[in-house]
């Protein structure tokens, strides 16, 4: 009886302690899953999830606080992407994937306020005061951030289309195999 | 000119129902043979089934809302339905075709997908199934009775038969030659005072001896096989490699004890094993897509064919064994691949020593 | 010869027989050339002439930039109209920078570099500065610029040079028709490339359904004795071009996957490219024509012809009559590994074999059915892959899946897609998943500068931030420094007026 006792005991200590120690020195520094989820994430901090920044919002979606579908840049792509990621089942049907899209800009609507440069998080779009801005394409995003703040409406979102070097061929159709 | 369409540009011409008419044309001779061997009611009853497979493949055309046209004209469901007659009872009534037939259609194939799609062999389902549900409808079997000839029914008896459960006519309903020789060994019997008379090995070549309508005549099969190979809708893998297995199998034992263990021949000649070899284990949807994972996936049939056969309560193990074995054949076709052109078979870049 | 055997392959309906019988023509100049800056792997030209220029024929229109590239030449002479964007001779249909040059009909040879007088008594670098400054690039379809294949002599230790002469592709018959017609310089050619790469011996490698080119050679190196060029009748079956399995089809060596023949001793070069190598060096003519077979059913008249360099494809069907039938499919090059073009505008180029205008019984547009597991494909693939299996990845979107059994090292060949009686487009399967990763991995590369521009950002936003708030802080001690200062005047000032 006694014997019994002791040896439950002892075991139940010793397989608690080890837990103990385990979660003392083992443990794991933030969430290792909302790291990997801010690889994922553009990473240019636009803000238009609500969260201040990727890594904010990364951390907001490992808690689940947010929906997959919360990326205005990253689109359905990136949204299957974190489902995928995140183990859940995201009825994406309803998000219309608008491809990626890089920002435009009139050059007849532009006034060089530079309101737009300032806020760009890639800085992709070159000017100066009083001069008509640019984008240069490889480093927009398509936050929509400058199509925010142009006072002049001078911003547009356009799709970004295929050329001779990006251009491949579409999937076939499937015919009869369902 | 047309939309965007990917090369290449030229086709050789192969369509899935060109290859199911090649089975069905190397169907024939046995099924020729069948009908002159077992009379009319082998015709109804073969009538019957292919009609009821494609019935019950627009059934689930219908169901699964798939177009008709493209699938009926395949040609895949007649091939089924044929072959389900070609392992009946040449006498089972009707009803034993049309279950058959919407076993292997609806639940074997349908279930799983559709055309290509189905993991086990549509017919051997409906036949398995079948044995397992009608054992006594599915072993009534009868010494051939030529048509033409005196022993044979007329049209309208053959009628009777197929279709009423006619039971009062006189044939001679035996057991199959597998369950004739089994029975016997089972009794004391040795294997050559029970092979000779009726079941001489001549008379099992040729298929007169009591048998499905369409398997018996070894010499009919055989020639749909090569006609098969000569238009390389199949390979030899498989076949070759089942009947290799099972001679040596065979061989093997009645080396050990002849009195107890049939030969080769016999094991080779009898029962459903050259049928299954040419037309069931070659099906391309259910066996292995590699030469070496035919070669393997036949030994596996044969070797599994002989064990139930010899030891097990059914005569004839065929269904069981490519059942068996189709359910193997994602493993056999994840390990056995290709060698990739310049890797090694391991998948790293083949290396020279010069370079 | 000794020949050695490879896996799998097809043996499509060849269909030469509608074009090898006719002698090549030249085609008279059109109206408009388009000439694309990209008409070969790896960057494109740089243009160097400007609207409005009178160039000569011969003159560099555009040079090569970087080290893959090849320059580009007038084919004839006249005066450049526009330089932008044309429908590139591609099945996107989309543009490309094109020079448009519109010929004065005078058709008058530039100054051109001066002929290598004996070729075999140059160094090999020489004959290699010639094949870039001309602008030759892989004549058989894969218009790989020519001067880097023979650069790989300083790479490489090279034994053989392979001359590609197979044309396994139905209906193509120009390489054929040049080796008949143009036997003597062929052959020069080819020696003059041997000996460029510094190698013994030159093997052509010409299949068996070609006899007549076959034997127009054959004569040529016993008239002349030619010990170094062998000439090997190579098996008549698809895909014996593709180089890695024609030089395993002579050697018996497979290359091994992510390496070059060259690593196993070969180069491949075809034969065409030979000839224009043997312009260039003997005459110092760059690569501004080449022989094109136009064939197929809809085609009222078939033939090979020499043509211009940027000669636009509508120009050559109208030399040939136009079509008979309205074509079921129009492509640049042959059958099985051609491509669709969109529009009769757009021009032959550097790579361009073949113009085939086939009609719906040479193409049978079929219904695609779900696969069987025939394995047709994995007996045809001269790969070793299992094609059903990788499409039915691909299908479900599991490209990762696929390049594990095998999809980059799969060649485009077609040949499980002739096979296939599901009639599967597995060939655009592939290239499908191919872009698709490839558009993968730049939209990846992409999302890892743009990181990298926000962090930059980021740092110079708080360098500005400090740096505004240093500066305020100085200010803010300088003006008190300032009040103090001053406080401690006024109080000086009151001590004094005080005192």
């Amino acid at each position: 009886m006694i014997e019994a006792m002791a040896v439950l005991f002892g075991l139940g200590g010793a397989l608690g302690g080890g837990l103990g120690l385990a979660a003392y020195y083992l443990r794991v520094e933030g969430n290792p899953i909302a790291e990997e989820i801010e690889g994922l994430l553009p990473g240019t901090n636009c803000g238009q999830c609500g969260y201040l920044g990727c890594s904010a919002a990364a951390e907001g979606l490992a808690k689940g606080e947010i929906g997959v579908a919360m990326c205005p840049p990253g689109g359905k792509t990136l949204a299957s992407q974190l489902a995928d990621k995140l183990g859940v089942e995201a009825d994406l049907s309803g998000m219309k994937d608008k491809g990626p899209v890089t920002a435009f800009i009139f050059e007849d609507l532009c006034t060089g306020c530079t309101k737009c440069l300032k806020r760009c998080p890639t800085d992709a779009i070159v000017g100066a005061s009083r001069q008509m801005h640019g984008v240069v394409d490889d480093a927009c995003t398509g936050c929509e951030v400058c199509e925010e703040v142009c006072p002049t409406g001078a911003i547009t979102m356009r799709p970004v289309t295929d050329t001779l070097m990006t251009w491949h061929w579409p999937k076939p159709d499937t015919g009869l195999a369902a | 000119m047309s939309d965007l369409v990917g090369g290449p540009h030229a086709h050789s011409g192969s369509s899935i129902s060109r290859t199911m008419v090649l089975v069905l044309v190397a169907l024939t001779p046995a099924t020729l043979f069948g009908f002159y061997e077992f009379g009319w009611p082998a015709v109804f009853l073969f009538l019957v089934t292919v009609t009821a497979a494609i019935a019950a493949e627009s059934f689930a055309l219908a169901l699964g809302g798939k177009p008709q046209k493209p699938f009926l004209l395949d040609g895949s469901a007649v091939v089924t339905g044929w072959i389900i007659a070609m392992t009946l009872p040449p006498w089972a009534p009707w009803w034993i075709g049309v279950v058959g037939s919407f076993i292997a259609i609806v639940l074997a194939k349908h279930a799983f997908g559709g055309l290509g799609q189905n993991v086990f062999n549509p017919a051997m389902i409906a036949r398995t199934v079948l044995l397992i549900s009608f054992p006594i409808e599915m072993t009534q079997f009868l010494t051939p009775q030529p048509m033409f000839t005196g022993g044979s029914p007329g049209f309208f008896e053959g009628l009777e038969i197929t279709f009423a459960g006619h039971t009062a006519f006189d044939a001679v309903s035996s057991a199959s030659l597998l369950g004739a020789i089994k029975t016997q060994l089972g009794l004391g019997v040795p294997v050559n005072e029970v092979v000779g008379g009726s079941l001489s090995l001549t008379a099992m070549a040729l298929g007169i001896v009591p048998g499905s309508m369409g398997e018996t005549s070894a010499v009919a099969i055989l020639l749909g096989g090569i006609l098969l190979l000569a238009t390389r809708t199949i390979t030899w893998h498989a076949p070759v490699a089942m009947i290799v297995t099972m001679a040596v199998l065979a061989g093997l034992f009645q080396a050990i004890d002849p009195g107890r263990y049939p030969g080769p021949a016999i094991h080779l000649v009898s029962g459903t094993f050259l049928f299954a070899a040419f037309f069931i284990a070659t099906d391309y949807v259910t066996a292995p897509a590699t030469g070496m994972g035919k070669l393997i996936f036949g030994a596996g049939v044969a070797a599994l064919t002989f064990i139930i056969r010899t030891w097990a309560a059914y005569p004839e193990g065929i269904g069981f064994a490519i059942l068996l074995m189709n359910a193997a054949v994602p493993l056999i076709d994840h390990y056995v691949r290709p060698r990739i052109y310049g890797r090694t078979r391991s998948g790293e870049p083949i290396r020279y020593e010069e370079i | 010869m000794k020949m050695f055997r490879i896996k799998g392959g097809i043996h499509p309906d060849e269909r030469k027989d509608l074009a090898a019988g006719k002698a090549i023509e030249t085609v008279p100049l059109p109206s408009l050339l388009r000439i694309p800056l990209q008409q070969h792997i790896g960057a494109p030209a740089v243009t160097v002439v400007e609207k409005g220029d009178e160039v000569k024929k011969g003159q560099v229109l555009a040079s090569a930039r970087g080290p893959v590239s090849a320059a580009i030449h007038a084919p004839t002479s006249g005066r450049i109209s526009a330089i932008g964007r044309f429908v590139a001779p591609h099945p996107s249909g989309l543009p490309g920078q094109t020079i448009t040059m519109r010929p004065d009909g005078k058709d008058e040879w530039g100054e051109l570099p001066a002929p290598i007088e004996d070729p075999f008594a140059v160094e090999p670098d020489v004959i290699a500065e010639r094949v870039a400054a001309s602008g030759i690039v892989g004549m058989g379809g894969a218009t790989f610029p020519s001067a880097v294949k023979l650069g790989l002599r300083n790479r490489n230790k090279l034994e053989t040079l392979v001359i590609n002469a197979a044309e396994c592709e139905p209906y193509l018959t120009c390489d054929d028709r040049m080796m008949r017609e143009r036997s003597e310089a062929v052959i020069d050619g080819i020696r003059i490339l041997r000996h460029a790469l510094g190698v013994e011996r030159a093997i052509i490698a010409i299949e068996g359904n070609k006899p007549e080119a076959l034997a127009a050679l054959k004569a040529v190196c016993s008239a002349n004795q030619f010990k170094d060029v062998l000439i090997a009748r190579v098996p008549t079956r698809y895909p014996m071009g593709s180089e890695k399995h024609l030089v395993q089809t002579l050697t018996g060596k497979e290359t091994p996957a992510r390496a070059l023949t060259a690593d196993i001793g070969v180069v491949v070069h075809n034969v065409a490219t030979c000839y224009a190598i043997r312009e260039a060096v003997r005459f110092g003519r760059p690569l501004i024509s080449r022989i094109v077979t136009v064939s197929g059913g809809a085609m009222k008249r078939t033939g090979n012809f020499e043509v211009p360099i940027g000669t636009p494809i509508s120009h050559l069907i109208d030399h040939c009559d136009g079509f008979n039938k309205e074509p079921d499919r129009l492509l640049l090059g042959g059958p099985m590994m051609g491509q669709p073009i969109a529009s009769t505008r757009t021009s032959i180029v550097k790579g361009s074999n073949g113009v085939l205008a086939l009609c719906p019984d040479e193409t049978p547009a079929r219904q695609t059915m779900p696969c069987i597991r025939c394995a047709s494909c994995v007996s045809a693939c001269p790969c070793g892959l299992t094609p059903f299996e990788m499409a039915g990845h691909i299908r479900k979107e599991e490209l990762d899946a696929a390049v594990k059994i095998g999809l980059l090292d799969c060649i485009a060949c077609g040949s499980c897609a002739w096979v296939c009686p599901a009639s599967i487009p597995l060939v655009q399967y592939f290239n499908y998943a191919k872009g698709k990763l490839t558009a993968q991995q730049r939209a990846k590369h992409k999302q890892e500068e743009t990181k990298r521009l926000t962090q930059f950002r980021e740092e110079r936003m708080e360098r500005q931030k400090r740096a505004k708030q240093e500066a305020m802080a100085r200010m803010k001690a300088e003006r008190e420094a300032k009040k103090k200062a001053e406080a401690e005047k006024k109080r000086a000032k009151q001590e004094t007026i005080g005192a």
